[in-house]
């Protein structure tokens, strides 16, 4: 194998453009796949396509090798235009294994290009995937594009020479299936090569074995000329501005540092591990520069507790979890709304109950975060709807969270957390700083403190932290007196409280921006989403509108407390469409608070919305 | 700025001390704020954290920064405190259902990071805000409300349980004797990292005279083992002493030894085994019991190697820089009016 990309001209081969492609990377959870499909989506995106992922994986770290659990996938859709989703079917499916290929293939468009590892199509790993008989000698694949690859023999070839032995050796095979991709999509090279340079500087045999695999692959392509025409797609007209290619989990990571900033106070993240919200742990961790403090706790209990901690003490104070550790957190997130700390309580939902789908995603958790709680205990929740948007909501998280001094439930999930997309960086200064005013003086008679004394515009009470001198006090969880925050257990003021603290909350709904809608304001059809939905609705409504149907769409960041004018938005439409990756639960508050007969549209089955799907049930409501 | 000058009335709160009459607790609160007034160190960098049970009202009587939490939590709250202000004191306030048994993980945990806390730990042996059921250190068939044909749940020995978890200071000590309180609460402050006191307490209403072996002037005598740094660990008025035997602390008449064989006690011995063994002398209450510092060692402080952390980050990689973060995965830039990107 040549050392360096073949300098043949690969146009020697035809060159198809197209506008948008999704590509599907499969193959067991050891092959390396996730690995394999951020590499070509990072490519795409230095390249200047704009792109959405979707990473999907078995909760098992290494499920028995070639079995139809283990199969780990990666899709991206890449486009020249501004897209939301990472597609439905792909065009291009990389198969390392009998079990990818059984699992992928109904996805695979008619006609569309297979690439297949025939070296790992043996008799145990087609028994292994339930195939009879061998795939690649009966009909299975006819109509399809299909490029064979002894992707085994060829990486041992490759990586011969570069100090890699043993079973090490067959690790570079999904370079080699990505050099391949990289020649069949016309990606750059040179983003992958400096990218594996720098990744294993300090395993130099790696590093020389991922870039022979990975030019191997490439010139593969062009020296068997694999396939008719390769493909690409020109980079997207977005926006102008400088992009970054960035996941929810990473955004909010950062979000939660710029939040930090713009409030003057240090952040503190206390957290469990936990799939998929440890990646954030990860993230702020990496960043002690900026002042984060993070404290992996010893249970999900002690990670709202310390995080608590960190408030009373004056931090920017966040716990992260996902819905089963959300779950053990409950009391002490009702603590922290009885003491009325400002923190965020992030929920990185994933599929349950209990264990249930750890990997993929789900919106199941949003009554659980409205009303999962003991006691009259109502807290602001917001959702966020794209990874790149995973930002700007942890400010606003904190923001909430800071003026109105209470916790702030933030909702994100799997396909946010993972998902991951080309980001307009935004200007940093314009963002508005969060004000924070810690108490410093008496407020009550004869200079004392009335920890309980409210702003006459937020209902928030005052931030008096430890260390400030004259304003000792004690806070805890029984009733409070509604001015000196002593014990009280008389009858009106428990109801006092009771009401002022619902009041504070609903009264943050005047500071909560109007939905707005997209699409056509006179259609009959609204639909209705919130969270991760935003790119299958955003999609489905665009195609729809671009083939005559007339829809519009909104969608909500803020579910607690709603916009003032979502009740008047909602009654402008004859018919609202409310898509959920759970049985109804939007759909359920919906029609509690503005009596209307919204209709669902509902799927648990840990993927999302196909955005033909959605299409569908516009069409069948338009009809 | 000087050293303000405290009374033990200065760290009272206007809360009426709701109790019941002739609780060990009242005697305790005296103790420390006693101890507090004397340090002369400004109230507000004192935070007290508490749970739930009847020790748990503790915060409230105390006029410095406080908060009553929930059951079992406080060890975790409290460590949200210092791990974020390792500047001020940081008390945790807990009972033995409360730190054993709810919340027994999150004492364990705070006690290997060696948080900057100090913990006292109101042992009664019985559930009093509940009203009488056996509890975590209850002894073997107690008859209680929950148990009336006696517990069969093996209780836990709080300071073997501290000293397993390799917490840096352990001390028990008696809430009737203030001196002894004090001179511990000292110890406790002037120690580096997480300290566990068991303190323990007569609830007269539930469990009543359970320290009688400790308290009472006849049985105080024989069974008080007063464990003092440097010295041999005799009791009884010199009548008895404790040696090792086959790695155990066992009990003999000091006469029947070789003097030199009786063990000294060494608290700042780095291997937590001799503490451990001595701690092992009873098994709660009932006879002979080691009272005093079992260990009091130095030990990295989880807050301190945070605070050292942030610090070599920043003189390493430079006060952090937003703008660079969000670049730091690579970028692309779209030009005004045109298609093309890539750069």
């Amino acid at each position: 194998m040549a050392d360096e990309i073949a300098t043949t001209d690969p146009s020697s081969t035809p060159t198809e453009t197209a506008e948008k492609l999704v590509v599907r990377f499969a193959g067991d959870s050891g092959d390396g796949m996730q690995l394999a499909g951020n590499r070509f989506t990072d490519a795409s995106a230095l390249f200047g396509n704009d792109l959405a992922t979707l990473p999907s994986f078995p909760a098992e770290i290494r499920a028995p090798a070639g079995t139809l659990p283990g199969v780990s996938s990666f899709q991206v859709q890449i486009a020249d235009f501004d897209i939301l989703t990472a597609g439905d079917a792909p065009d291009c499916l990389v198969a390392m294994n009998p079990a990818a290929l059984q699992t992928n293939l109904k996805d695979l468009r008619q006609g569309g290009t297979l690439i297949i590892n025939t070296d790992a199509f043996d008799e145990r790993n087609l028994a292994k995937a339930g195939y009879e008989a061998n795939p690649l000698e009966d009909e299975t694949l006819e109509g399809y594009r299909v490029i064979r690859v002894p992707m085994d023999d060829l990486t041992k070839l490759a990586v011969k020479d570069s100090g890699v032995s043993g079973r090490n050796v067959l690790r570079s095979k999904n370079f080699l299936a990505l050099g391949l991709m990289a020649w069949l999509f016309n990606r750059p090279t040179d983003p992958t090569i400096e990218w594996v340079e720098k990744k294993f500087a300090k395993l130099p045999e790696v590093a020389a074995a991922n870039t022979a695999a990975f030019r191997a692959g490439y010139n593969f392509g062009i020296t068997t000329e694999a396939t008719k025409n390769t493909f690409e797609v020109k980079p997207a007209v977005l926006r102008p501005g400088t992009y970054t290619n960035v996941n929810g989990n990473t955004a909010l990571a950062w979000g939660l540092i710029a939040a930090s900033q713009k409030a003057g106070i240090p952040l503190f993240y206390g957290s469990y591990p936990i799939t998929p919200a440890s990646d954030v742990l990860h993230e702020l961790s990496r960043h002690k520069n900026f002042g984060v403090r993070t404290f992996q706790a010893e249970d999900e209990i002690a990670g709202i507790g310390t995080t608590i901690g960190a408030a009373f003490a004056g931090h920017l104070a966040v716990t992260g979890s996902s819905g089963p550790g959300i779950a053990l957190k409950s009391e002490g997130i009702s603590l922290a709304f009885m003491l009325e700390l400002p923190m965020i309580v992030l929920n990185v939902q994933r599929g349950g109950p209990s264990t249930g789908l750890p990997t993929k995603p789900e919106q199941s958790d949003l009554l659980f975060s409205l009303y999962g709680r003991h006691g009259e205990s109502p807290l602001p929740v917001l959702a966020i709807p794209t990874p790149s948007e995973a930002f700007e909501m942890a400010i606003e998280a904190a923001r909430i969270a800071i003026k109105y001094m209470t916790p702030v439930i933030l909702l994100s999930d799997n396909y946010v957390a993972n998902g991951s997309e080309p980001w307009l960086l935004p200007d940093l200064d314009a963002i508005p700083e969060i004000e924070v005013e810690f108490a410093q003086h008496p407020n009550g008679p004869d200079g004392t403190f009335l920890p309980y004394m409210r702003n006459v515009d937020t209902f928030a009470r005052p931030w008096a932290v430890p260390g400030t001198p004259g304003l000792e006090h004690r806070v805890g969880g029984l009733e409070k007196d509604s001015l000196t925050g002593n014990v009280a257990y008389d009858p009106g003021n428990h109801q006092l409280m009771t009401d002022t603290r619902a009041w504070k909350v609903a009264n943050i709904a005047n500071d909560v921006p109007d939905i707005e809608v997209a699409g056509d304001k006179d259609a009959s059809v609204l639909v209705l989403g919130w969270g991760s939905t935003f790119g299958s609705i955003g999609a489905a409504s665009n195609r729809m509108r671009k083939a005559g149907t007339k829809v519009a769409s909104a969608h909500l960041r803020h579910l607690n407390p709603l916009p003032n004018n979502l009740g008047q938005v909602l009654s402008t439409f004859d018919k609202i469409l409310i898509p959920e990756l759970n049985t109804g639960q939007l759909l359920k508050v919906i029609r509690a608070e503005f009596l209307i007969d919204a209709v669902g549209l509902n799927q648990v089955t840990g993927e999302p919305f196909r955005v033909t799907d959605i299409e569908d049930k516009i069409a069948e409501m338009t009809k | 700025m000087t050293t303000p000058a405290y009374t033990r009335k200065d760290f009272q709160t206007d809360q009426e001390v709701r109790w019941c009459p002739g609780c060990g607790d009242y005697t305790v609160l005296a103790s420390v704020q006693g101890f507090l007034a004397e340090l002369g160190r400004p109230r507000e960098e004192f935070v007290f954290i508490s749970g739930i049970g009847c020790s748990s009202r503790f915060p409230y009587y105390v006029n410095t920064y406080g908060m009553h939490s929930i059951h079992g939590r406080a060890p975790a709250i409290a460590s949200g405190v210092a791990t974020t202000r390792p500047e001020l004191s940081v008390w945790v306030v807990t009972g033995d259902g409360d730190a054993l048994s709810i919340g027994g993980n999150h004492l364990i945990h705070a006690l290997r990071r060696n948080i900057n806390l100090k913990i006292l730990l109101f042992n009664n042996q019985i559930y009093g805000l509940t009203k009488g059921q056996y509890s975590p250190t209850s002894e073997v068939g107690k008859s209680t409300k929950s148990s009336p044909f006696g517990s069969i749940d093996y209780p836990f020995n709080p300071v073997s349980l501290a000293l397993g978890a390799e917490a840096s200071f352990v001390a028990r000590t008696l809430d009737m004797d203030r001196n002894h309180t004090q001179s511990i609460l000292k110890a406790a402050y002037e120690h580096e990292g997480s300290a566990l006191i068991e303190i323990y307490q007569n609830c007269n209403v539930f469990n009543d005279k359970a320290f009688i072996q400790l308290t009472g002037k006849e049985e105080r005598v024989h069974n008080r083992i007063d464990l003092e740094h440097g010295k041999p660990v005799v009791f009884d008025e010199g009548a008895k002493a404790v040696v090792m035997r086959g790695g155990e602390a066992t009990i003999v008449d000091s006469s029947s030894v070789d003097p030199k064989a009786i063990v000294v006690h060494d608290e700042t011995r780095p291997d937590p085994s001799t503490a451990f063994a001595l701690s092992r002398l009873s098994h709660g209450p009932y006879g002979p019991t080691p009272l005093g510092v079992f260990r009091n060692v130095e030990r990295p402080v989880y807050d301190q190697e945070i605070q050292v952390q942030l610090e070599t980050a920043k003189e390493k990689l430079g006060e952090g820089d937003l703008e660079a973060l969000i670049r730091s995965h690579g970028t692309w830039t779209v030009e005004e009016s045109s298609a093309n990107g890539g750069s």
